[in-house]
């Protein structure tokens, strides 16, 4: 059978505009949580959010770097971000200069669980004030959500499978599993895979406030308002950004001596059947997508070394950790598991991806993440290291990566250390 | 230059992000300026927006480079 490891790796976060920013700032447990400055959010529920740091900033990120200025006027932020992170990854994997051969068996599976709200909110108002005569004849193909695969395709001549998910806060996993599906069964031999997303704005600020998903009391403390499994949290805290990695295929990778990261080796997937945005209370769903990575991966719970919980900071993450539980063992079989969400908040169709690249650098460097703000862990966390407030070295050989989203769809994805 | 000509070109270097002495009034948008028929549709919206000046899509049509554009808005701009 066809293998699929991950050669590159790209990442735009509240804690960084590449990858090792990013990580560094993870690991010594930084926050990206701050008021939001992207519109004036004074008069809403939530005033705070996970954003992308300008280019100014020392965590800043610089659209200039790779995506033309023409393209940046043309497309809401969300694109521009996922152009940006597949660049990084392609770089990172030595993959900037391809022949015409391996551009036929290269591909895109980059999605976004929402898509350009943004520019369909300012483009709305146009329409609303000046008429249809004033909206931009790039507004469809600047807001769609298949657009980063597509310019990503196009600024590299990428001719493979040209793919996007669209499962909520599932798609990034979601993206690298069936990119590493589309690989394993040869109708590619590398894909940039992942998610992103740019909803910071305030018809989506609004939106998830209403739908009462949002965190709305810690708007005076936003470093303390992503609190995943702490008896305080009271809702997830938006954030925003993008993750692509390159997957390849092993012979393909160890061909050409690139530099290998990791193996995708299980992909689960289910669907809740419950409720529009509640997960089932005993978890099923998510059970079953983590037993079925598992077995996938032809590995046993027991080898998992570190869970990336889906942990939004919701009442749902005892119930996922539960379901883990269940899978794992009560005391995850000494595994352990934290949530990065409570450092960037919740990036919704990019966080799958993201999570993942963090799973990847946990096992490069034998180090897990934090889960920030957990003072006070939750009835039902006991015995179970959660890495609260600092990160810990440990020897990390096997990852489990969840994601969940609404409508009831979930993702896990397993990644080990290639020998 | 005028001062149409000028604020012309400031749109042009803005929408299509092109150096500005690329802007002469001889460049065709589409074959030394980059652009494509969306870009043009755009350039055209942009115009109209600026001066104030209705561009139909038959007189749209005939703006093929940044002269011709000066050259509509100067007669047609109240």
């Amino acid at each position: 059978m066809r293998r699929v490891v991950v050669t590159g790796l790209g990442l735009v976060t509240p804690l960084g505009g590449d990858v090792e920013t990013t990580w560094s700032n993870l690991i010594a447990g930084e926050s990206g949580i701050g008021q939001i400055t992207h519109f004036d959010a004074s008069d809403q529920k939530c005033t705070i959010a996970g954003e992308v740091k300008p280019a100014d900033h020392a965590w800043g990120f610089d659209a200039n770097k790779r995506v033309d200025h023409k393209v940046q006027r043309q497309v809401d932020p969300f694109i521009v971000f996922g152009i940006d992170a597949a660049g990084q990854a392609l770089e990172d994997a030595g993959l900037t200069e391809m022949d015409d051969a391996t551009k036929l068996r290269a591909g895109c599976s980059i999605g976004s669980g929402i898509g350009g709200l943004p520019g369909i909110e300012s483009e709305s108002r146009v329409l609303a004030e000046k008429g249809p005569g004033r909206v931009s004849p790039h507004f469809v193909h600047g807001r769609l959500i298949n657009l980063i695969s597509g310019q990503v395709s196009i600024k590299y001549g990428l001719m493979g499978p040209n793919h996007a998910v669209v499962t909520a806060c599932s798609t990034g996993a979601h993206s690298i599993g069936d990119a590493a599906r589309m690989i394993r069964d040869d109708d590619a031999d590398i894909m940039l895979a992942g998610g992103a997303e740019a909803t910071i704005c305030p018809i989506g600020i609004a939106g998830f406030a209403q739908a009462r998903a949002l965190n709305t009391g810690f708007n005076d403390r936003p470093t303390e308002a992503s609190r995943p499994y702490d008896k305080d949290r009271e809702g997830f805290v938006m954030g925003e950004g993008a993750g692509v990695v390159v997957l390849e295929e092993y012979e393909h990778a160890k061909a050409r001596g690139a530099k290998i990261y990791a193996e995708v080796v299980g992909y689960g997937l289910s669907g809740d059947a419950y409720h529009v945005t509640a997960p089932h209370p005993d978890g099923l769903g998510a059970e079953n997508a983590m037993r079925m990575a598992i077995r996938k991966a032809g590995m046993e719970p027991s080898d998992i070394d570190y869970v990336n919980a889906h942990g939004t900071s919701t009442m749902a993450d005892t119930i996922e950790l539960a379901a883990v539980r269940r899978v794992l063992g009560s005391d995850l079989g000494g595994a352990s598991m934290s949530s990065t969400k409570s450092a960037i908040g919740h990036l919704l169709g990019g966080a799958g991806a993201v999570e993942s690249i963090f799973c990847v650098l946990a096992i490069r460097d034998g180090i897990v993440p934090p889960t920030l703000n957990l003072h006070n862990p939750d009835d039902g966390t006991e015995g179970v290291d959660l890495v609260p407030l600092t990160a810990k070295k440990r020897e990390v050989n096997a990852v489990l990566n969840n994601s969940f989203g609404f409508g009831g769809t979930n993702a896990s994805l397993v990644m080990k250390r290639v020998d | 230059m005028s001062d149409i000509a000028a604020r012309v070109k400031k749109i042009v270097v803005e929408h299509l992000g092109v150096e500005e002495d690329k802007v002469a009034p001889e460049a065709s948008f589409i074959d030394d300026l980059g652009a494509d028929s969306l870009d043009i549709v755009e350039l055209v919206m942009a115009f109209e927006e600026e001066f104030g000046v209705e561009i139909p899509d038959d007189a749209a049509e005939k703006i093929n480079t940044v002269g011709d554009a000066n050259k509509y808005i100067e007669e047609n701009a109240s």
